[in-house]
């Protein structure tokens, strides 16, 4: 594994700044831990070593210049093969995108161009990102690093395993229920869903409109911190990103005590269905936080137990009605192009989509049609309400909410595939938080007997971040469970 | 049949329409492509408006404001909070497989426009975007073509969806209120509205019931009616097929049907019956639009004059009859003309003939629009004023009219250019009249004789001699004068 890794991103970014390393050095070092790790992992769909060499010439001409470098110049980082960076395939792990060049950059692609963070390679996902362990991919099956026969949590888990075993520093995920908290607490790194609005969504390929958000992975808070900083930001090109938002300084305040802090236990999450190894975990954070001087009490949201219903209706009505794009008429993959235009669509789509899109489409287009749509739509969006005031009135009360991220740890390739449903109910403690808008952040806060990484999950109210980044960080100080890898890997 | 008698069943024509303007914004509902028409197919898009993965729509706010201005001159109320929604289906011009149009919030709801002496109740009027268009290649239809392309510099253009109540209750009328509504939308500036062209759309309910009935019948829904007079023509066609066929015991079948103009008749355009369910939802990429009192007022307060307010206007102010008056209010450009040049004339009522008569006609004979002469306001009212100060002639005024039209040229300029400056000299006319009496001493003689009648042909041949210069009134005299003796 690459030995950079051990210090973080901020930590290369501040040696690639005082001219102790070249950016050109870096990259030839992660290219080299790509090549030698991600045949194991296979966390990547393809590489973009053309783009990130030029970024990290730039960089090094920037530093002989002596010139000041932007944050996070010249540190590697993983996108999501969702995510569009110009010129290059976004295949969001779909045969339908095999072959789809993006003909422009995301905004947060920009924002990293701006700063200067090469882009090393697309990684893996659930298809379209629907799904919790990477195995909806119609490529291939992303690993888990520290148990290579188990899966790495998904949607985003290309971008989750690729930051655990070292091969970059930071990733970024998109997080519609779960898709970044949970890979990155099944992958042992720390992963943040900001607040819904706060990172722009233009170039990131929907799945569920209302519920995605970009989101970052990185080994430790700071890190992730910084890359919020970098891709955070109201943009004219995204209706639903939040305007007026004063810049923050997320880096500023990771220090500061949080003494006081009133901290509410989510009873709910602690209850049926959780691990026993997971349940000792947080109750063990829970005590950490006491320890540091935080108010740790319990609280209820009662409504939380229609969560999972109501955000399969929403989401995969949103995602039957963003896919309906993929037609076969202006791009993607199309066939039967000799038949007439019904054999086209019915053919194009039905093989173009893997069966988890295709079970999400089917429900989603059910749930909006004439006669069934106040039962079911209608219904979801008022339980998604009543989440949201079950949250709002929590934090009348508490500065934060803390939970699991995943009710269990990372389950073994095949372990779940077989029934849909029971996979749904292992997001049970991320989904609310999407449905509600506000950010959460999940941390590494221990090991389960088989030593695989547990995630302790902070939840914040409405553009909360700089205080759930603090807290993440008194926790992550107080346990020094950071900067994360496996061992092993470095054997392979 | 008890007494043999045939009771025929009458009936009463109810009628709905659905009109879509296309809104005159510069740039797209969603995206900032431009909505030039007649560009190389597929130059005015991006990968917004080709719903390309990864991009989101951010509403144009001209477009808001225009249909808002649309929906106050049509008496309508204007939604505090507006939001759009997805209408879903799967066509080839449809690039995201969904339009992005208003269901149950329209940004106007409940206006009204008055027709022949009624109120035609206007049920809402809604943005939504276009969708673009399929080039059959291989055949003149999509009937024997061998494959279909997708032009798409249509789609996203905004549309204005303004659906009335089927209330009204004859082809005449429905014709007038989308002339009305054409009228209003060209005063407001929003909209070409031109049928052929495709700016404006309409399409009627059209269905039958037994006069006194309160139930309404099916009805069917007329498109392609490429003008007015078509509006008119394809209901009255629909109207007697429906009696036709209730007549006869049958049923009247609820579907789309296309006018055909060149035999005159509706055709179902399905085959079968197809029951869309659009599975409409809100769009969860843009936010509801909230539209505050304020920005009503401002738009309120900078709405241009309607068609109705220009009608008593120049009634009032200039005096023009009612027929004057609506005819320069139905052409606006002929009633723009007409404001303006009154500028610099007071003679109202030979503006209005001159625009109404020989120009008119001269236009139409050459197929021109007003706007596309060089004609000015300016120029026509001088001309008009060097008429009533006796500088020219009438008939000379004729004669220099094409020139005016087609050069731009101040009459004064061209008068002189062409020596055609009246000539009241009395010496200088009295002249010519004698040279005349002289040189057709015949009629003289039957005139003196008591064949009155032949006075106009010795003020023609004056006229004649002079070029047309000579000043008519002065002729008139002079020659009574001498033929007196
Ligand atoms: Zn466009």
């Amino acid at each position: 594994m690459n030995e950079q890794s051990q210090e973080g991103a901020l930590a290369l970014h501040q040696r690639i700044q005082a001219g102790e390393l070249s950016a050109l050095e870096v990259l030839d070092n992660t290219f080299a831990t790509i090549e030698k790790l991600d045949p194991q992992i296979e966390a990547f769909n393809c590489l973009t070593k053309d783009f990130a060499y030029k970024t990290a010439e730039e960089v090094d001409k920037a530093i002989k210049a002596g010139q000041r470098l932007p944050l996070l110049a010249g540190v590697p980082l993983a996108l999501k093969d969702n995510i569009h960076l110009k010129g290059v395939k976004t295949t969001c792990s779909s045969k339908i995108l095999e072959n789809y060049v993006a003909p422009f950059n995301a905004t947060v692609t920009n924002k990293l161009c701006e700063h200067m963070i090469p882009v090393v390679g697309k990684t893996n996902l659930d298809e379209f990102a629907m799904g919790s362990s990477t195995e909806n991919s119609a490529f291939r099956k992303t690993k888990n690093p520290w148990d290579l026969s188990r899966v790495p949590g998904g949607s985003s888990g290309g971008s989750a395993a690729a930051v655990a075993s070292g091969q970059t520093f930071i990733s970024l995920g998109s997080d519609t229920g779960g898709s970044v908290r949970q890979p990155a607490a099944l992958c042992g790194t720390v992963g943040l869903k900001p607040t819904y609005g706060l990172v722009s969504r233009y170039g990131l390929v929907a799945f569920a409109s209302s519920l995605d958000q970009i989101s970052p992975f990185a080994s430790n808070v700071q890190d992730i911190a910084a890359v919020l900083q970098v891709i955070s930001g109201a943009d004219p090109l995204d209706s639903t990103s939040l305007q007026n938002v004063p810049p923050m300084d997320y880096l500023a305040s990771l220090d500061k005590p949080i003494e006081g802090l009133k901290v509410g236990y989510i009873t709910e999450l602690l209850e049926a269905g959780l691990q026993p190894d997971t349940k000792a975990a947080i109750e063990s954070a829970m005590k950490t936080f006491e320890s540091l001087g935080a108010k740790v009490e319990p609280v209820s949201l009662p409504n939380l137990r229609y969560a999972i219903a109501s955000y399969y209706i929403i989401a995969t009505a949103e995602a039957s009605s963003n896919l309906a794009r993929y037609d076969g008429v202006r791009y993607g993959s199309r066939l039967n192009a000799d038949k007439d235009i019904l054999q086209m669509y019915l053919s194009t789509r039905a093989q173009g989509f893997g069966d988890e899109v295709k079970r999400r489409i089917m429900l989603g287009t059910f749930s909006l049609s004439s006669g069934y749509y106040e039962a079911y739509y209608g219904k979801a969006q008022k339980v998604r309400q009543l989440i949201t005031n079950d949250f709002k009135n929590a934090f009348n009360q508490f500065d934060l909410l803390l939970g699991p991220t995943s009710p269990t740890t990372a389950f073994k390739i095949g372990e779940k595939s077989s029934d849909p449903v029971e996979m749904y109910l292992s997001d049970i403690a991320t989904i609310p938080v999407n449905l509600a808008g506000i950010p959460a952040i999940s941390i590494p806060c221990g090991f389960d007997q088989q030593h695989l990484p547990i995630g302790l999950q902070l939840i914040g109210p409405h553009l909360s971040e700089a205080v759930l980044l603090q807290a993440a960080s008194a926790f992550e100080s107080k346990t020094s469970l950071k900067n994360l890898h496996p061992q092993t890997l470095a054997s392979v | 049949m008890a007494g043999a008698l045939t009771t025929q069943t009458q009936y009463e024509t109810v009628i709905g329409l659905e009109v879509h303007v296309q809104l005159k914004t510069q740039t797209k509902l969603f995206c900032a492509c431009s909505t030039q028409f007649g560009v190389e197919q597929n130059q005015n898009t991006c990968p917004i408006c080709l719903g390309m993965p990864g991009v989101l729509p951010v509403l144009n706010r001209q477009a808001v404001e225009y249909g808002i201005l649309a929906g106050l001159a049509l008496n309508c109320g204007i939604a505090l909070i507006t939001k759009f929604d997805r209408k879903q289906y799967f066509y080839p011009d449809l690039p995201k497989g969904y339009q992005i149009s208003q269901y149950d919030l329209p940004v106007c709801h409940d206006g009204y426009l008055e027709i022949m002496g009624q109120k035609i109740r206007i049920l809402r009027a809604h943005l939504e975007e276009d969708a673009g268009k399929l080039v059959h290649a291989g055949a003149a239809g999509l009937a024997g073509s061998t494959h279909s392309l997708v032009d798409l510099n249509r789609a996203g253009v905004p549309l204005l969806e303004i659906v009335s109540q089927p209330d009204m209750r004859s082809s005449e009328q429905a014709r007038l209120y989308a002339e009305t509504l054409r009228n209003i939308v060209r005063y407001l500036g929003v909209c070409d509205g031109n049928l052929e062209e495709g700016s404006m759309r309409v399409e009627a309910n059209v269905s039958i019931r037994p006069l006194g009935s309160e139930t309404y019948g099916t009805k069917t829904e007329l498109k392609n009616m490429n003008s007015f007079r078509s509006i008119q023509k394809a209901i009255d066609y629909e109207v007697a097929r429906q009696t036709e066929l209730i007549d006869s015991g049958e049923r009247v079948i609820q579907e789309s049907r296309l006018w055909n103009e060149a035999t005159g008749t509706t055709a179902s355009m399905r085959s079968k019956e197809e029951a869309h369910d659009y599975r409409y939802f809100p769009d969860p990429d843009l936010r509801p639009l909230e539209i505050s009192p304020e920005w009503v007022e401002r738009i309120r307060q900078a709405m241009p004059e309607l068609p109705l307010q220009r009608l008593n206007r120049l009634q009032e102010e200039f005096g023009l009859s009612e027929y004057d008056a609506s005819v320069l209010v139905e052409l606006k450009e002929l009633g723009d003309f007409f404001d303006e040049a009154v500028e610099h004339t007071s003679h109202y009522k030979a503006l209005t003939n001159w625009l109404m008569g020989d120009i008119t006609a001269y236009l139409k004979n050459n197929h021109k629009n007003l706007e596309d002469t060089r004609l000015t306001p300016k120029n026509l009212a001088l001309m008009v004023q060097m008429v009533d100060s006796n500088q020219i002639s009438s008939a000379i005024a004729k004669k220099i009219l094409p020139d005016l039209i087609e050069t731009g040229t101040a009459p004064d300029m061209l008068v002189k250019e062409k020596g055609l400056i009246q000539n009241s000299d009395e010496s200088q006319i009295q002249q010519i009249c004698q040279q005349v009496i002289v040189e057709n001493a015949e009629e003289v003689a039957a005139f003196r004789s008591g064949k009155e009648k032949l006075f106009g042909f010795f003020v023609g041949q004056v006229m004649k001699a002079s070029r047309g210069t000579a000043n008519p009134e002065v002729v008139n005299r002079l020659m009574r004068e001498l033929l007196k003796g």
